[in-house]
C-alpha cells in the first residue's frame, strides 16, 4: 500500500472548484493585451483588461490539458514523468544569494557556485532534475535567465526546470535549448526542461506571464504554472480561501495556454505561503505553507492534472535545527501527497538564500521521503513465521538467507552525513555541517562532465559568446577557464 | 478639554476603529478643541502604542492596517480644521515611498508605509510600476526628506538604480536621502546603486528612516 497524504475531502474540493470557476468569471482574471484577442476569439468577455471566463469553456480547455508528459535527459531517454502520483525533487530556483560554504554567510552568488550546484546535484540520485538554481551576479542581470540554463546545459544531463526573466528572453533560452536538444523539433518531441510561468497574485496574468504561456504552449514546451497565494495578503486569509485562489489562477492560465495550442503540456503548480502577521514574511517552512501546498496539488489531482510546488525549503538563516527540521517535515509531506515535482532543496531564510550543503542534507530528508512512500511490503511469502521457524526462539535473524537477500530492500542507507554511529574519520566527530561539507567535496571529486558532440558544444559556446557578448559579457563565466577552480576566493 | 477625550482618542487608534476615531475628531472640532492638540495628545500617542506593541510582536499586521485606517479617518476630519487655522503638524520626517517600474507587487512598500506613519513620518505613496522621473518630481513637490523604492524581483530590482539616477538628474540628490528595500535587495546592492540605505523588512526600514534623517540633521549642522 502507497502511504498517502490528503487534506481535502470530495466535497470540499468540489466547493473549491465551484468558487475558483466563479472567481474567473466574476471579478474574472486580469490579462494582458497579448492574449485578449485569443481568448475573444473563444467567447470571452475581455473588458478593462479583465477577462470573465465562463466556467463551461474553462471545463473544455481543462480537459484538452494532457493528463501527463515526461522531460528527457541529455541521452534523449525519459528521466521525470510528470503525472499521477509520481513524486520528483529539483534544488529551488532562481536564487541570488548562496551561503558562502566556507564563513556561512550570505554573498551574491556567482557562475561558480552555480557550477558547483549543478555539478553536486547531479551526482545525487534524489534529484530527478535539476534548476536553474542561481542568478549568477558575475553575469549582466540582462542575459542573467539563459546564462543559468546555458551552465545547467553543460554541466548536467538531467532535466531542468527553468524560467525566462522577460517575455523576449523566453526565446533566447528556447533557442539554447533547442541547440542543446539538436533541433526545435527535438525539443518539442523530447523536452529536456519546463518553464516556470508565474501569475501575479491576485488573478493577475501579467504582459510577461500571458506570452510566456503562448509562446511555450506554441513551441510545446512544458509549462508549469507557479501560482502564489500568500493566505492573507495577496489572497484570502484562510487556507481554503487560498487553495480557491490558487486554482482560480491555475484554471486561468491553463485556458490561456489551451487555446493558443491545446493538447500542450502544462503543470498546476505554486508556490503558495502564508503571510506571517507579525513580521510580514512568507514563512516556507511553516506547516501551514506546508497544507497550501498539499492543498493545492491536491486540487490538481482531482482534476487529473499534473501537479508541483514548493518545499523542503526551510526558514533559517544559516543551517541549523530549524532549516532542517522545516525542510525535513516538508519533503516528507510533500512525497506523502504524491506531488509530481517539488522544488525547493537547498533554500533557506524565505528563499533568499541556497546552500549546496543544505542541499546534501536536504537530499537525505528525501532520500528518507522517498523510502516512506514506498510503503510496507509483505515481501516474503509468510512475514514472519517461516523465518521463526528457522530460527525458533533463538533471536539470531542476522544468519538467515531472507535478512542478507532483503535488507538492502527493506532498509535505505544514508550517506555520511547522516549520523549513524559509523566510526568517525582520524577519531573525530564532525558536526553535521562539516559532515555536509565533506559529503560536497566528495560528490564534487567524483562528477565528470560528459561533453556534448564536439559540433554542438561549439554551436553553444558560439550561441553564449554572440548572446553574451551583446550584454558586455567578457568571457563565459562558468566555462571558459573554469575561474573557480583557479580562484579559491571565489568558492 | 478632559483627559477623557484624549484618552478615548488614543483608543480609537489602538482599537482600530475608524468610525469612533472619525467621530470623535468631529466631536472635537464642534467644541473649540484645537485640532493640533487632538493629533498630537490623542492620535498620534495612539499610533505610538500600537508600533511600540507591534516591534513586541503584541499586535499584528491586520492590526495595524486597522489602526492606520483609523488614523487616515480622523486627519480627515483633522486636516481641513489645519489648514483653515494654517498650522502644520511637525513630522518625523516626509518620505516618497513607491515600487520600482515594471514591478506591481507593493504588500511590503504598504507595510513600510503604515509602519513609517505610525512612527510620524508624513508619507506620500506613488503606488506600483513607478518611474524614476515621477519619484523626483514627487519629492520636489512635497519637499521630501526620503525617497523609499521598493522592488519584489530580480528583474525589476535593477531600476531602483533609475531612481537614484533620476534624483540625480533633478538636482534633488543633496537633499534627499535614498533607501531600497524588497525581497532580492541587500545592502551591497544598495551600496552599488548609490542608495543611502537598505531595509530589510519594515520594522528596520523605520530604524533606518529615523537614521537617515538625524544624518540629514547633522549634514545640514
Amino acid at each position: 500500500m502507497r502511504p498517502k497524504l490528503e487534506l481535502l475531502d470530495p466535497p470540499l474540493i468540489e466547493r473549491i472548484l465551484e468558487e475558483a470557476f466563479h472567481l474567473i468569471n466574476d471579478p474574472g482574471v486580469r490579462v494582458a493585451p497579448y492574449v485578449i484577442e485569443l481568448l475573444q476569439s473563444a467567447g470571452v468577455t475581455v473588458k478593462d483588461g479583465v477577462a470573465h471566463i465562463p466556467e463551461a469553456l474553462a471545463r473544455r480547455l481543462l480537459d484538452l490539458a494532457p493528463r501527463g508528459f515526461r522531460l528527457y535527459g541529455r541521452s534523449g531517454n525519459p528521466a521525470v514523468s510528470y503525472g499521477s502520483d509520481q513524486v520528483h525533487f529539483d534544488p529551488g530556483s532562481s536564487c541570488l544569494n548562496i551561503l558562502d560554504p566556507q564563513t556561512q554567510q550570505a554573498r551574491p552568488a556567482l557562475a561558480a557556485d552555480l557550477v558547483r550546484l549543478v555539478q553536486v546535484a547531479e551526482m545525487l540520485p534524489q534529484f530527478a532534475a535539476q534548476s536553474t538554481a542561481m542568478v549568477c551576479n558575475d553575469v549582466p542581470p540582462e542575459i542573467g535567465d539563459w546564462y543559468r540554463l546555458l551552465l545547467v546545459l553543460w554541466y548536467s544531463e538531467k532535466p531542468v526546470i527553468t524560467g525566462a526573466f522577460s517575455a523576449s528572453s523566453l526565446h533566447t533560452l528556447l533557442e539554447l535549448l533547442a541547440l542543446e536538444s539538436g533541433g526545435a523539433d527535438k525539443l518539442r518531441e523530447h523536452p529536456r526542461a519546463v518553464f516556470d510561468v508565474c501569475p501575479s497574485p491576485p488573478l493577475n496574468w501579467s504582459e510577461f506571464a500571458s506570452q510566456n504561456l503562448v509562446d511555450l504552449a506554441r513551441a510545446g514546451v512544458p509549462a508549469e504554472i507557479v501560482s502564489m497565494p500568500l493566505a492573507g495578503a495577496t489572497a484570502p486569509v484562510t487556507l481554503a480561501g487560498s487553495i480557491v485562489q490558487h486554482a482560480a489562477e491555475c484554471i486561468s492560465g491553463i485556458a490561456i495556454h489551451q487555446l493558443a495550442q491545446p493538447g500542450a503540456p502544462i503543470v498546476w503548480g505554486g508556490a503558495p505561503a502564508i503571510f506571517d502577521m507579525r513580521t510580514g514574511k512568507t514563512p516556507m517552512g511553516a506547516i501551514e505553507t506546508a497544507m497550501l501546498d498539499i492543498g493545492c496539488a491536491q486540487v490538481g489531482k482531482y482534476l487529473g492534472l499534473p501537479t508541483h510546488t514548493y518545499m523542503v525549503a526551510g526558514d533559517g538563516r544559516v543551517i541549523d535545527a530549524q532549516t532542517e527540521m522545516e525542510s525535513g517535515i516538508s519533503a516528507v509531506l510533500g512525497a506523502l501527497a504524491g506531488i509530481n515535482m517539488i522544488s525547493g532543496a537547498g533554500m533557506l531564510d524565505f528563499l533568499a538564500c541556497h546552500s549546496i550543503e543544505k542541499l546534501v542534507i536536504d537530499a537525505e530528508a528525501i532520500a528518507s521521503a522517498q523510502r516512506l512512500i514506498e510503503g510496507i511490503e509483505p515481501r516474503t511469502d509468510s512475514l514472519a513465521v517461516a523465518m521463526f521457524a528457522q530460527t525458533g526462539l533463538s533471536g539470531d535473524f542476522l544468519k538467515l538467507k531472507e535478512t542478507r537477500a532483503l535488507f538492502r530492500k527493506e532498509q535505505h542507507f544514508p550517506s555520511a552525513v547522516i549520523d549513524r554511529g559509523l566510526p568517525a574519520m582520524d577519531g573525530a566527530s564532525p558536526d553535521v555541517l562539516e559532515r555536509a561539507r565533506q559529503r560536497v567535496e566528495e560528490l564534487l571529486a567524483s562528477y565528470e562532465r560528459r561533453s556534448l558532440p564536439a559540433d554542438r558544444e561549439e554551436e553553444i559556446i558560439a550561441f553564449a559568446l554572440r548572446e553574451g557578448g551583446k550584454a558586455g559579457l567578457e568571457g563565459l563565466p562558468g566555462i571558459r577557464g573554469l575561474e573557480y577552480a583557479k580562484e579559491p576566493g571565489l568558492i | 478639554m478632559p483627559d477623557d477625550t484624549f484618552s478615548a482618542m488614543r483608543q480609537s487608534i489602538i482599537d482600530g476603529a475608524p468610525d469612533t476615531a472619525s467621530s470623535l475628531a468631529q466631536q472635537a472640532v464642534a467644541s473649540g478643541l484645537a485640532p493640533l492638540d487632538a493629533i498630537n495628545q490623542g492620535y498620534v500617542p495612539g499610533m505610538h502604542d500600537v508600533g511600540e506593541q507591534f516591534a513586541k510582536g503584541q499586535m499584528f499586521l491586520p492590526d495595524m492596517m486597522a489602526s492606520a485606517e483609523a488614523m487616515r479617518a480622523a486627519m480627515a476630519v483633522l486636516d481641513p480644521e489645519l489648514k483653515k487655522l494654517g498650522t502644520q503638524r511637525t513630522m518625523a520626517g516626509v518620505v516618497v515611498l513607491g515600487t520600482t517600474k515594471g514591478d506591481i507587487h507593493e504588500i511590503g512598500k504598504i507595510l513600510v508605509g503604515t509602519l513609517l506613519t505610525a512612527h510620524g513620518f508624513q508619507v506620500h505613496d506613488l503606488g506600483v510600476d513607478v518611474p524614476g522621473e515621477k519619484f523626483a518630481a514627487k519629492a520636489r513637490e512635497v519637499g521630501a526628506d526620503i525617497v523609499g523604492v521598493s522592488a519584489l524581483l530580480t528583474t525589476t530590482m535593477r531600476n531602483q538604480k533609475g531612481v537614484v539616477e533620476a534624483i540625480e538628474r533633478s538636482g534633488l540628490r543633496s537633499q534627499v536621502k535614498i533607501m531600497v528595500g524588497g525581497a532580492p535587495v541587500t545592502r551591497r546592492w544598495a551600496e552599488e546603486i548609490g542608495a543611502d540605505g537598505y531595509a530589510k523588512d519594515a520594522m528596520t526600514a523605520v530604524d533606518l528612516a529615523r537614521d537617515l534623517m538625524q544624518q540629514k540633521v547633522q549634514n545640514a549642522g
